[in-house]
């Protein structure tokens, strides 16, 4: 954070009349420490969400594929991935730190355990969903089980593929502001940052809520967008 | 087009595990290539079980189905399967790929190049009744007659010898049905194939078949004929109730009045009704049952008289 500013309230900055009476909302503060402050967490905080979301999505991907050949994983798995949703994440975070300490990877271990958790089941539901007579005529034409695998069923899985991606990444998006516990990083660190004050600055609370928010808004327009795009036959009149 | 292949069951029993009695018993069939085969009877006859295991869906335990002359274990399933057409009730077009994709499926597996691919998707389009803009089309915005034709089309892509069809109009109103029933008929004439069809009606399997194979519980082949001849002189009790009670009216049903030898058109005394010379001998005889008549007269396609059918004509010919 800024080091200018007054040695009470540090992050005031120079201080318009806004900013040091904190009011409500001060866009004077935000222009000002847009590239010292909400930019870099902005960028960490996707940062943080990508790699979660990416690594998370491949593990989710292997363990559903491992899970539709042979269904008696899918149990067990789903059991583990249960559990570990019922765990508050500041909980999950602070469990990690004696074992990874205040680090990136504790951090994303937490990140990533969540998104494994909706991607899972997400996944192994939407490679269920191919219709039987479907996957008759697959086997009944030469397709192999692999074939059978990456020509239809996982295409006809990626509506629920996106829609878990959807709920991946927004609530990635929220449990990473927590991960500022843990390590000075993404848009939960100046919330707490300003929280920690003597007097809680408003401004810098809003605007880096408001950001996440936003944040995860476009995101999940966007992976709307994207879903249409890759599933054109959901979208032809009936 | 592709010749037809001969294929016969030579003693084939299949038993499912956990489940008393044979799904199929000693099932022991040839189907002369090019024929259309009908496979019929009540559920539990074992007649998809035996249609599966031609094309290895089901695993042949016992007894060995040979296509030409050489055993299906001879071949490895992806590979037997690709070579033989396979229709089922529910079609199973794949929801993600437009029509055109659906009937490129196989030649694709065969690695066939693109144009080769886009012109016998456009002959096949053709050949079962689509028009060409329909390619591009997704099957949610089929009808189930056209996605039947679809599922059909994409059967033949690369001409098998054989096709296989699993109820392939079961799911189909009365008269999408009938239209596909007799549209298929006169497909099989063009494309000689042979057609091996499992159905539960008996009305759709002597409309159909060339030779019609009865299946009874336990998987017991009660008769393989010829419609006609199943009709004539059913082996036993159980075909003969399974047919039915109108089994002469069947069989008059299979004849057309213009395949008949009908006695000369009189001059002054001519039948009161008349029916043309496509119409089946069972309609004259309803006509002439309902009239009171004993005579019609038949007409030509351009609707000039060309003979006369008796009632004792019509009797004569369930000799």
């Amino acid at each position: 954070m800024t080091a200018a500013g007054g040695p009470v309230i540090p992050n005031f900055g120079s201080g318009s009349s806004c900013v040091t009476g904190d009011h409500l909302f001060c866009w004077d503060w935000v222009k000002q420490h847009w590239g010292d402050t909400l930019g870099p967490a902005l960028a960490q905080h996707v940062e943080l969400t990508a790699i979660a979301v990416s690594v998370g999505f491949v593990l989710a991907f292997s363990l559903a594929l491992l899970a539709h050949r042979r269904r008696r994983a899918e149990q067990p798995i789903s059991i583990v991935a249960a559990l570990v949703y019922t765990f508050p994440s500041i909980a999950l975070f602070q469990l990690l730190v004696p074992f990874t300490g205040l680090t990136y990877t504790t951090v994303e271990i937490a990140l990533v355990s969540y998104t494994l958790v909706i991607l899972f089941p997400n996944i192994v539901a939407g490679l269920e969903a191919a219709p039987p007579e479907v996957i008759e005529a697959a086997r009944g034409m030469g397709l192999t089980p692999r074939q059978t695998l990456f020509r239809v069923e996982v295409p006809l899985a990626l509506p629920a593929i996106v829609g878990g991606l959807r709920i991946a990444v927004v609530s990635t998006i929220a449990i990473a502001t927590i991960a500022a516990t843990i390590l000075p990083k993404g848009l939960g660190f100046p919330i707490f940052y300003a929280i920690a004050l003597p007097t809680p600055f408003k401004t810098e609370i809003y605007s880096a809520g408001i950001l996440a928010i936003a944040l995860a808004l476009v995101c999940d327009r966007a992976l709307v967008l994207l879903g249409r795009a890759v599933t054109p036959w959901t979208r032809v009149g009936g | 087009m592709s010749t037809a292949a001969e294929i016969v069951f030579d003693r084939v029993t299949k038993r499912y595990a956990g489940r008393d009695g044979a799904a199929l018993h000693e099932l022991s069939l040839t189907i002369p290539a090019g024929t259309f085969c009908v496979l019929v009877g009540p559920s539990g006859g074992g007649k998809t079980t035996a249609l599966k295991l031609v094309n290895r869906l089901i695993s042949l335990d016992e007894g060995d189905i040979r296509i030409d002359g050489r055993s299906i274990r001879e071949l490895e399933p992806v590979e037997l399967r690709r070579g033989i057409g396979y229709v089922i009730q529910n079609v199973g077009l794949f929801p993600h790929m437009t029509v055109g994709d659906n009937i490129a499926t196989v030649p694709r597996l065969l690695g066939w190049s693109k144009t080769r691919i886009q012109e016998r998707t456009a002959e096949l389009l053709d050949l079962v009744g689509l028009e060409q803009g329909d390619a591009k089309r997704y099957p949610s915005q089929l009808s189930g007659g056209q996605r039947q034709r679809v599922g059909l089309a994409r059967a033949l892509a690369v001409d098998p010898p054989l096709l296989l069809m699993d109820e392939p109009f079961g799911a189909l109103d009365p008269i999408t049905r009938a239209r596909l029933q007799d549209e298929l008929r006169r497909l099989h004439h063009t494309v000689a194939k042979t057609v091996i069809f499992v159905t539960h009606d008996i009305d759709e399997a002597i409309t159909m078949g060339d030779r019609i194979a009865i299946l009874r519980e336990g998987g017991l082949l009660a008769q393989y004929d010829t419609p006609d001849a199943i009709l004539a002189h059913p082996a036993d009790e159980f075909v003969t109730e399974f047919i039915g009670e109108d089994r002469a009216l069947r069989r008059l049903a299979l004849r057309r009045l213009s395949e008949l030898e009908l006695d000369p058109v009189p001059n002054p005394d001519r039948p009161r009704v008349e029916a043309s010379g496509a119409s089946t001998v069972r309609n004259a005889v309803s006509l002439m049952v309902e009239s009171g008549e004993s005579r019609l007269l038949v007409l030509g396609d351009d609707g000039t008289p060309i003979g006369v059918l008796s009632l004792a004509h019509a009797a004569e010919l369930l000799r």
